[in-house]
């Protein structure tokens, strides 16, 4: 049976697309599942980055649409999770090296060998996009409760409407006690402006940053409350119906000291 | 008969060209928008005229951030197209009468931009503008060459980040031969850095290697900011805002501080901005 | 009191104005008319309306929902009342009033879908709310009150 073949887009740059993908595919890839995460920011790569793989990477995807290798000679197998692969994009060429049906080509022949493809998608509405979107059946739309980021949001889900192409939301950086205090949008103002369904809902949380840092997805970080988010959304992304995380504000004292608390 | 020389004609004085710099980044989210928007509002506060140009065809957002979005009524592809003159689609902002935007479309794309046409109206613009701050947006493709082109200076946001201060990288390579190229540091947490857990400045610059123009600490303010379309470079009591106008100052050259790093508040300003609450 | 309640249990802050900024811009976004024209828009509808039952202008709302590939606006009109007496029915049209000019490259059209609503034949008792909805001409009369999509 064929994998799901979802793409992870935004419209606006900078709201999660790639955490999220890397993020949601270790969890999915720690449940047993096969997964192949494609980076599809050709010119701009950061998938690799942020899985820390950046140092084993032979041959990218332009490389295997070019011809010049085979697919699994490209695919970089994760250390950590046995079931887990990437496809980097090349870093020294730009979107348009490949077009929409060479991408949709090779995301159909990953989709023969696994579960979940997970496309990483760049940022904008152009050729990047457009490749992205070609070789996905599904998309999550990944955005951030501010302004510019929902209206970017709204803008690439016209785009998927118009290419018939269901989507969820994830939303990320959300700040509780910015939202209790009327300074930040809420999942539910989010929800009814861009319509659709929430996937997941993950707080602003400086961890994301360290684990970037050091190339490693914050589901193998022990007692990280991103990691039960993160689990949470592959699992309802699998079919579970689970509640959303209530996001309570830090307390007091841990304001006071500069902790943060698990919602 | 004896030639008669005709009376020389005075030299007309070219009047100093405006200058056009580009903000850009490589990587999305690092906060070019919010900075072209500040740093604008802070060159148009000291009385200079300013144009603000959205580059970023198809998911325009300088006119939200700037608060201006009910007035725009053209963009600069009605200008290019001509349907519209490029004063039909200025639009003047509502607290600084010398600052003006230029939208961007919203419903074309960035391959519709001819890049000589954009070039020829960033030359125009430095006619009539001191300043012309071109919002470049992510990516490195299309849109990025049609906001780099006839930019003589450069601003690289970075966020302390490694996919952005590799992105940066990226585009200070494609940037080539500029004027000048300055580097903002954006979104920096002094406590983080402290923890060894994010990138310090030095860490961004060891590998940009370019003249520090600002740092900016990661500030909610931002966001409510964003949320009521009012940069905090025209708020007087933000430091956020200070530290844009410090650095509207060195673009300027009035101003000839070396920027200041943030470091880690003290509890007690902690606890002030607790019952102060995160609303600015 | 009721307002006091509001702020005590919904702080006002700027979220407040980005939601309604937000609301304006991807209207104008959807339909692909500047800003100031979807504003000039529903004020004219609201003015339309107004020569025939008098509206609570302040409470009045228009909005816009996708249906499928189509757009439609949504007009919430508070009426107060009848009018008294009910305008002259208008003279046969002559050639319209130039329109603004508008922005190019419409994306994706919104299907302009009109019904003409005959007036009521008896005033109401209390306010009521009346959703007038661009419908392909289905005279519907202000007496069923139909229900919003979706």
């Amino acid at each position: 049976m064929s994998a799901r073949r979802i793409v992870l887009t935004s419209g606006k740059g900078g709201v999660g697309k790639t955490t999220t993908t890397a993020n949601l595919g270790a969890a999915l890839a720690k449940r047993g599942h096969r997964v192949v995460l494609v980076d599809a920011d050709i010119g701009l790569r950061n998938l690799d980055l942020v899985l820390g793989v950046e140092k084993r990477i032979v041959f990218d995807l332009v490389e295997v649409v070019e011809g010049r290798c085979q697919l699994r000679q490209a695919l970089i197998k994760d250390k950590r999770f046995e079931t887990l692969a990437i496809l980097p994009a090349a870093q020294t060429r730009d979107k348009t090296a490949v077009s929409e049906i060479q991408f949709a080509k090779v995301i159909e022949e990953l989709a023969e060998t696994c579960d979940y493809v997970l496309i990483d998608c760049p940022a904008g509405i152009e050729h990047g996009f457009r490749n992205a979107i070609a070789g996905a059946a599904e998309a999550i739309v990944v955005t951030t409760p501010e302004v510019s980021a929902i209206r970017d949001a709204d803008r690439v889900i016209g785009k998927l409407r118009e290419r018939g192409l269901p989507f969820q939301l994830v939303v990320n950086r959300i700040r509780p006690e910015m939202v209790r205090t009327g300074d930040m949008l809420s999942i539910d103002d989010v929800r009814e402006i861009l319509g659709g369904e929430v996937l997941g809902i993950v707080p602003d949380d400086e961890e994301i940053i360290d684990t970037t840092n050091r190339g490693e997805p914050v589901v193998l970080t022990p007692d990280s409350r991103l990691a039960v988010i993160y689990e949470k959304i592959a699992r309802r992304l699998e079919g579970e119906a689970v509640p959303l995380t209530v996001l309570s504000a830090p307390g007091f004292l841990s304001r006071l000291f500069g902790q943060r608390k698990a919602g | 008969m004896h030639d008669v020389q005709p009376e020389p004609i005075a030299a007309a004085i070219p009047k100093p060209r405006g200058r056009a710099i580009v903000i850009t980044s490589g990587k999305g989210g690092v906060g070019k928008t919010t900075t072209t928007a500040n740093i604008g509002a802070a060159l148009a506060r000291t009385g200079a005229s300013v144009v603000l140009v959205d580059a970023d065809v198809g998911l325009r957002n300088l006119d939200i951030v700037m608060g201006l979005e009910a007035r725009v009524r053209h963009h600069v592809l009605d200008v290019l197209e001509s349907r519209a003159s490029l004063d039909d689609a200025l639009v003047t902002d509502k607290r600084v009468s010398s600052l003006r935007l230029l939208a961007a479309a919203q419903t074309r794309e960035k391959d519709d931009v001819d890049t000589q046409a954009m070039h020829d109206l960033v030359n125009t613009l430095r006619e009539r503008f001191d300043y012309v701050l071109i919002d470049c947006p992510a990516g490195i493709e299309m849109g990025f060459q049609n906001a780099i082109v006839g930019a003589d200076e450069a601003i690289v946001v970075c966020t302390p980040e490694v996919s952005a201060v590799r992105d940066a990288d990226r585009v200070v390579g494609l940037l080539g031969n500029r004027e000048k190229i300055w580097l903002v540091v954006n979104r920096l947490r002094p406590a983080l850095v402290r923890k060894g857990k994010m990138l310090s400045v030095d860490d961004v610059n060891a590998i940009l290697r370019l003249p520090l123009l600002g740092v900016i600490a990661d500030e909610p303010g931002v966001i409510v900011s964003t949320n009521k379309g009012e940069p905090l470079a025209l708020d007087d009591a933000n430091p956020t805002g200070a530290a844009y106008r410090a650095i509207a100052g060195r673009i300027a050259g009035t101003d000839t501080s070396a920027p200041v790093i943030p470091t880690e508040p003290s509890a007690m300003q902690r606890l002030g901005a607790f019952f102060g609450g995160s609303a600015r | 009191m009721i307002d006091f309640f509001k702020k005590i249990f919904k702080p006002e802050g700027s979220s407040t104005t980005a939601r309604e900024r937000l609301r304006l811009v991807l209207l104008s976004d959807h339909l692909s008319l500047a800003p100031d024209v979807v504003e000039s828009l529903k004020l004219d509808l609201i003015a339309v309306i107004s020569k025939y039952v008098e509206v609570d202008e302040a409470a009045c709302d228009v909005t816009f929902e996708r249906q499928d590939s189509a757009i439609a606006m949504l007009a919430n009109i508070p009426i107060l009342a009848m009018k008294t007496r009910p305008p002259s029915p208008p003279p046969a049209p002559s050639a319209p009033p130039p329109a603004p000019e508008p922005p190019p490259s419409f994306g994706t059209p919104a299907t302009a879908k009109v019904a003409e609503e005959p007036a009521a034949a008896k005033p109401p008792s209390a306010p009521r709310r009346k959703r007038r909805r661009r419908r392909p001409a289905v005279a519907a009369s202000l007496g069923s009150a139909a229900p919003a999509p979706g």
